[in-house]
């Protein structure tokens, strides 16, 4: 049989395997000619895995997570060649899982970037429109899994790298709590930070993946047991839940008109679906959170990229004269700009007698941001806001402007330092182009977030197949 | 005329004998083939994560238990960062803020008795890999043709110990270190051999005038590898700093290797242009906090201290014989001997001595047997004593048997004693040459009341009847 890999959902695509309609190898086949068919213009692979190794519904990775005999670069070329010899933890769950890979999707180096143009490897175009970015860093999979050359995907995000391309692509994606999901093998951007996570085209495919890579890791200290099992959302309603309305992350200045029309739509629908809706505020974290973001973030990442210096894997710089010499030019040739940025910014901050100024007050501060949190959620159940205060840009719009840049994720960032769960779901179009809406929940309310989302998700009917691909079909 | 003092503290490194290394689930080794004990976590590919190692965690606190410390209620492990072949991650974790162990003391007994050190910290961290330099000298790095790096190492648990300034002598550091050494053996976490680098040692040394509390700059002192060394090395480092003080110089805060064979030293690096390590909490590990129950069933298992038993058993032996008796491991069989009543110089001396030379087990010995043939020693031939004490160690030693021979051996003893026997009773000579053999008894009778029964009636029969008979000799 033939299928629509635009419109197939991961529940209907296992919907068909039950009933053996479809094989794992026919499924795999599709996705592989829709990468064929659309992913010279998109370029949301990095490498492709032709080869159908499981039993379920396919899965596209992001190049940050390791892969046993797959290479593995973090779209960096200082790790091009590299072929790891283990599977991160989320890796070897997904393939216990039964789920074949269909390759390692792009994303900018290291995880750093908003945009997916700091890959190394080229950017990543936005299926809605190849002209503008698909968001970043995990654009690879959101632009995978919305130009249907993958059914889902996972990403990761450390400031906002699933939740921000989710929306820009018109997709659900999902942050977890922080420590919910194994870290081992996923290539340490900002180690605080950094949370593996789904990228789907609906709310119950993404508790699906959730349920898959979650749980706690005798390989990663800083996992936590689950406190409940993930459960699929039914409900259709919001009855009985108590939504806060930020009034900073609503009022954020940056924030497209289009974008904010589209949310204020979906907060009276939360009403309409009988939720309490209430403003609140959260005055320092949006404040401070991106700037703090931006020391404690560098800073580890500083230390986290000083291994790779050419010696045990990855690309090494040809003919140097002495040991230095080699580790010089290495990391000059191999590190793109955006990483050197943030080595030197990271370096700078945790230096001696900077230390207390920027990274030591950093972490004072983030502690401020999770307490003002937990202080909304002893009110709200959850609290609601754009993901992105733009739809998605041009490609180059902010290349020449790091600052511009980070400003994409001012809205993501703030529950990210508290390690909060936050959930992107689709709620319009601005300009034609997707705007989302990010959920944001107490630590381990993923369940309560797919309960919200879904309901949302089912008042809103958004289409989430891009009108041109849809034109072409 | 000694007008300077010197102000020594030492930094010691002891790596610890678990099964695993610090953060990863390889096993420990020494002297293997290289780079087999690796995995992807110790050679730090891309993705892998740290997990502590509960037992060198434990094993850590139970140290600081030991030596007075106070055990952090919420510990935290710390990035060192800087760039060496021999540190794949580009950063050590180690402590800095809140190590596992804080304070603490060690009482050093000494021949001018006690003196009490103060400890800083006692933290915990994991050891770098193993740099191997070809075509240079004696494998160092000048004039090397390239270096290898060898990981089995890297990632072995080293709980560092940090002492305060308290030391003012080569001696008193050498006496510490031992002291030291002598506890992480006995609580069983280290082997602590400076050969086999299980234990190392870096020393502070500054000197100020006799009277003054200033502290003036201090140069470390690296890579001595043996107690003997760390003696000559801080030695040679005083007399340097001495002189220069003494001939209006300044010292500068510098580092130097110490070479043992030509007793000299060797600037290392500036310490001006000293490493930002940019320290921060490891974000890859939780923080640390030990439960109560813990610290208490720790407390339970700790062994009465070196230390303690070299200040009880000084006053009695002197310092040199009572620290021999400990860190040799010998003092139990001292104390049970003690108990006996055996001459507490005498069992001291034959354990430091026979015992030590015939290199018999101190635990496998019967302290009630060692006793009989201590006290027999005076009687018996140096090379019998000798013979038997090898033998101390087998579970069927008996004192008696060997006694029993060593009398059979000691003619030199025996004859003289029954030629003036024969001399006293000439009578009884007469009557035996003329046929009455039965008096060979009564000779031999009082050969055995003479050497109150210990003489061996078989040989004194012999050599009874070997002088009545001169021309049936048997010699």
């Amino acid at each position: 049989m033939t299928v629509d890999t635009l419109r197939l959902t991961v529940e209907e695509a296992m919907g068909l395997l039950q009933r053996g309609e479809t094989s794992a190898e026919e499924l795999h086949r599709a996705y592989l000619d829709a990468i064929a068919e659309r992913d010279g213009e998109i370029h949301a692979y990095l490498k492709v895995v032709e080869e159908c190794q499981g039993t379920g519904v396919p899965i596209a990775i992001k190049d940050v997570i390791t892969t046993e005999g797959i290479e593995t670069t973090a779209g960096s070329k200082i790790l091009s060649g590299y072929v790891p010899v283990f599977d991160s933890t989320v890796a070897a769950k997904v393939k216990q899982a039964g789920l074949p890979a269909l390759g390692k999707t792009n994303m900018d180096e290291f995880a750093m970037g908003s945009s997916t143009e700091n890959s190394a490897y080229g950017p990543t175009r936005n299926p809605w429109d190849p002209e503008r970015v698909p968001g970043g860093s995990s654009g690879g999979s959101a632009a995978a899994v919305a130009g249907g050359m993958a059914p889902w995907a996972l990403g990761s995000d450390t400031g906002g790298s699933i939740k921000q391309p989710a929306s820009l692509c018109g997709l659900v994606g999902l942050r977890p709590t922080y420590g919910t999901v194994s870290r081992y093998g996923i290539i340490a951007f900002a180690s605080s930070l950094d949370q593996v996570g789904p990228i789907t085209k609906t709310v119950r495919d993404c508790a699906l993946l959730y349920r898959i890579i979650a749980g706690s890791d005798p390989l990663d200290s800083t996992t936590v047991e689950m406190p409940e099992p993930v459960k699929s959302p039914e409900a259709e309603d919001l009855k009985g839940m108590r939504i806060g309305v930020p009034k900073e992350m609503n009022e954020a200045e940056g924030i497209s008109p289009g974008v904010k029309a589209e949310t204020e739509r979906a907060i009276v629908l939360c009403e309409e679906l009988g939720a309490e809706v209430e403003e609140c505020s959260l005055p320092l974290s949006i404040e401070y959170g991106l700037a703090c973001y931006y020391l404690i973030a560098p800073a580890e990442a500083s230390s986290n990229l000083a291994r790779y210096d050419g010696v045990r894997y990855g690309q090494r710089a040809k003919d140097a004269k002495s040991l230095i010499e080699m580790y010089e030019r290495t990391r000059d040739e191999g590190f793109g700009d955006e990483p050197k940025r943030r080595i030197m910014i990271g370096t700078y901050a945790l230096s001696a007698g900077y230390y207390d100024a920027f990274y030591g007050q950093a972490q004072k501060v983030r502690t401020i941001i999770a307490r003002e949190h937990a202080a909304l959620f002893e009110r709200f159940d959850l609290i609601i806001s754009p993901t992105s205060p733009t739809v998605a840009f041009k490609l180059g719009e902010k290349t020449q402007d790091p600052l511009a840049m980070y400003a994409s994720d001012i809205l993501t960032i703030p529950a990210n330092m508290a390690g909060l769960p936050g959930l992107s779901i689709p709620c319009g179009l601005s300009e034609g182009l997707p705007v989302g809406l990010q959920l944001t929940g107490p630590q381990f309310s993923e369940n309560v977030l797919f309960r919200a989302g879904h309901a949302l998700e089912r008042a809103l009917g958004f289409d989430f197949v891009p009108p041109r691909l849809k034109e072409s079909a | 005329m000694n007008t300077w003092e010197p102000v020594i503290g030492l930094e010691i490194h002891v790596q610890l004998k678990t099964r695993t290394k610090m953060f990863c689930r390889c096993e420990t080794s020494f002297g293997l083939e290289p780079n087999l004990r690796t995995c992807p976590v110790c050679l730090s590919h891309p993705g892998t994560l740290p997990v502590a190692n509960a037992q060198a965690i434990e094993w850590t606190i139970k140290f600081g238990l030991a030596v007075g410390c106070k055990v952090t209620e919420r510990a935290l492990f710390a990035r060192k960062n800087y760039f060496y072949q021999d540190l794949p991650k580009g950063y050590q974790i180690s402590q800095y803020e809140a190590p596992l162990c804080v304070g603490g003391r060690l009482v050093v007994p000494g021949p001018g008795g006690e003196r009490e050190i103060r400890l800083n910290r006692a933290h915990l961290e994991e050891d770098a890999a193993k740099t191997i330099h070809v075509g240079g000298v004696e494998g160092r790095i000048v004039g090397a043709e390239h270096s290898l790096v060898d990981f089995n190492r890297g990632g072995t648990p080293l709980m560092e110990i940090v002492s305060e300034p308290d030391i003012h002598s080569a001696e008193e550091a050498k006496r510490f270190l031992q002291l030291l050494r002598q506890t992480v053996v006995e609580l069983g976490i280290s082997d602590a051999e400076m050969e086999k680098g299980t234990l190392r040692c870096d020393a502070n040394i500054s000197v100020r005038p006799v009277g003054s509390s200033e502290l003036r700059t201090r140069c470390e002192l690296k890579n001595m590898n043996s107690f003997n060394f760390i003696g000559r090395g801080i030695e040679a480092e005083i007399a340097r700093q001495i002189e220069v003080y003494e001939s209006g110089g300044e010292v500068k805060q510098e580092t130097y290797d110490f070479d043992a064979a030509s007793g000299t030293l060797t600037a290392h690096r500036s310490k001006e242009e000293a490493q930002d390590y940019r320290y921060f909490p490891e974000p890859d590990l939780v923080p640390y906090e030990p439960e109560p129950e813990l610290i208490e069933r720790l407390k339970g298992e700790l062994p009465e201290l070196p230390g303690l038993r070299i200040a009880r058993l000084e006053p009695v032996l002197g310092y040199e014989l009572a620290l021999g008796l400990v860190t040799s491991g010998r003092d139990a069989l001292y104390a049970a001997l003690d108990e006996i009543g055996v001459e507490p110089k005498a069992a001291a001396n034959v354990l430091m001595n026979q015992l030590a030379a015939a290199g018999v087990d101190p635990g496998a010995v019967d302290p009630g047997e060692l006793a009989k043939l201590i006290e027999a020693r005076s009687d018996i031939p140096r090379a019998a004593f000798d013979e038997a004490i090898a033998h101390t160690g087998n579970s069927d030693f008996r004192a008696e048997t060997y006694l029993a021979e060593a009398a059979i051996s000691d003619t030199s003893e025996l004859e003289p004693l029954i030629e003036r026997i024969l001399a006293a009773n000439p009578g009884q000579v007469e009557q035996y040459r003329g046929g009455k053999e039965g008096l060979l008894g009564f000779f031999v009778g009082q050969v055995m009341k003479e050497t109150q029964g210990k003489a061996n009636p078989k040989v004194v029969s012999e050599l009874v009847r070997a002088k009545l008979n001169p021309s049936r000799s048997i010699t």
